[in-house]
């Protein structure tokens, strides 16, 4: 072996090394973080289904009772997304699900709604959009408190006609300068209404490990 | 020899905060300082973590100095970054969740801030590894400055209010530092979009220049004031 290929074979070995010594680096932080991350995310999920259904509402592990749900049309999800069913002593409560709007200003709104038994909906949050902020952000429970509105209304109050923007003849209110965003977001409230309405039997069907004991 | 020490850390104190300072002078690193910039929490919690990185590589790449073989120091370099910027962003994940939840998608942009692979190449791979730390924090220093100030002028400017969602870092309890600075403010949307951010920079560079300009025409004006002094003096 002559001189430059020695050379060329340290230089090598030494990016090796310091290859090998700044992933061993990430392997012992993501192992030592692992679980805390894990926590953290359950915590922020449950925060985020607790601000729809209160905590004293439900007295089953809500994390745990889920239902996974392929791509629906009716809630515009394109892959599978998670229910979660509240159950006070086993009797259903509410779902929680996501629904997206398609047709925000910016494309997807992400949605999470909760939706009582009754038909009620618990409330409703947004999870991701891209809405113009200072205009259509007004949707973000952290701008502005338009999303909380939605709590206690069903599809019966208001009727169909008047789930709409009052640009639309409906009864809530748009944004200045931004109409398409709660438009979008309304119409993916009402879907996901129907789709309660429609799916509800199914949406709290126990597991079935449940039908055997 | 100690007094070139002291010299030697006060010129990078100076270098890192205000004659050399990455966002103002060297403009690097825009890209997360202008996302990110738009109130004074997020660029504080950008700023602490840039400035861990730029210590963290620094330190690293410094005390590796003498074994990083010279064709492929930026490699290297890279990896090094890359490392530190993934430990701190799951560190990050686990102890500060909210404020990851925010600046999440922007803790990978900081592998992208050239001023810290620009400091490994240009300070830490040559100095000794007490200098290249100081160096790394008073740079990282510089840069957390300029991104808490730009977004202190974007906050006020775009929604009229300071420390806004600072519970986000400190807790539940620094929900109440919110500081209302103008009343019924309707927000001036463009301070908080990307143009904003590009505006508010020139500023801020445009002011540093100017009291750069003032101090050397103060420097060179003073010798001949005296001058001029003495000459009076020596008429009389």
């Amino acid at each position: 072996m002559n001189t430059i290929q020695k050379h060329i074979l340290s230089i090598g070995l030494m990016l090796a090394v310091f290859a090998i010594g700044s992933t061993s680096l990430v392997v012992i932080t993501e192992n030592a973080t692992r679980d805390k991350i894990a926590d953290n995310e359950r915590q922020t999920l449950l925060n985020a289904i607790n601000t729809l259904v209160p905590a004293a509402n439900y007295n089953n592990d809500i994390l745990s009772d889920t239902l996974e749900i392929g791509p629906i049309k009716a809630l515009s999800t394109t892959t599978a997304t998670t229910v979660y069913r509240a159950r006070q002593n086993e009797h259903a409560i509410a779902a929680i699900f996501t629904s997206i709007a398609p047709n925000g200003y910016n494309g997807k709104i992400t949605l999470l709604i909760g939706i009582y038994q009754t038909g009620e909906l618990a409330g409703v949050r947004v999870i991701t959009h891209k809405e113009t902020p200072g205009l259509g952000d007004k949707i973000d429970e952290r701008k502005s408190n338009w999303i909380t509105q939605f709590s206690g209304l069903s599809l019966s109050n208001p009727k169909s006609a008047q789930w709409a923007v009052k640009k639309d003849g409906g009864q809530f209110d748009q944004f200045t300068g931004a109409t398409i965003t709660p438009r979008a977001v309304i119409q993916a409230i009402k879907n996901a209404l129907h789709y309660f309405e429609q799916h509800q039997n199914t949406l709290f069907e126990q597991r079935h490990e449940k039908h055997y004991d | 020899m100690k007094n070139t020490m002291t010299e030697q850390y006060q010129t990078i104190v100076r270098d890192g905060l205000w004659k050399n300072n990455p966002a103002l002078v060297q403009l690097l690193g825009l890209c997360p300082l202008l996302a990110v910039s738009n109130t004074v929490i997020n660029g504080l919690g950008l700023g602490l973590a840039t400035l861990l990185t730029l210590v963290a590589s620094n330190g690293l790449v410094s005390l590796f100095r003498h074994h990083i073989p010279d064709e492929v120091r930026l490699p290297v370099f890279v990896m090094i970054i890359a490392s530190i910027v993934t430990a701190i962003e799951l560190s990050m994940s686990a102890w500060f969740h909210e404020l990851y939840l925010i600046l999440g998608i922007f803790i990978p942009l900081i592998v992208t801030n050239c001023a810290i692979t620009g400091r490994a190449e240009a300070f830490a791979a040559r100095n000794a590894v007490g200098p290249a730390l100081v160096d790394g924090f008073m740079m990282g220093l510089g840069f957390a400055a300029v991104l808490i100030l730009l977004g202190a002028l974007r906050e006020i400017i775009g929604q009229g209010t300071m420390f806004s969602e600072a519970h986000l870092m400190f807790g539940e309890s620094a929900r109440y530092f919110k500081i209302i600075i103008i009343e019924d403010y309707r927000g001036f949307l463009m301070a908080l979009l990307p143009p904003g951010a590009f505006i508010g920079l020139g500023l801020i560079v445009a002011l540093k220049n100017v009291i750069d300009a003032r101090q050397t025409a103060k420097m060179t004006a003073s010798p001949t004031a005296t001058q001029a002094d003495n000459s009076a003096l020596q008429q009389h």
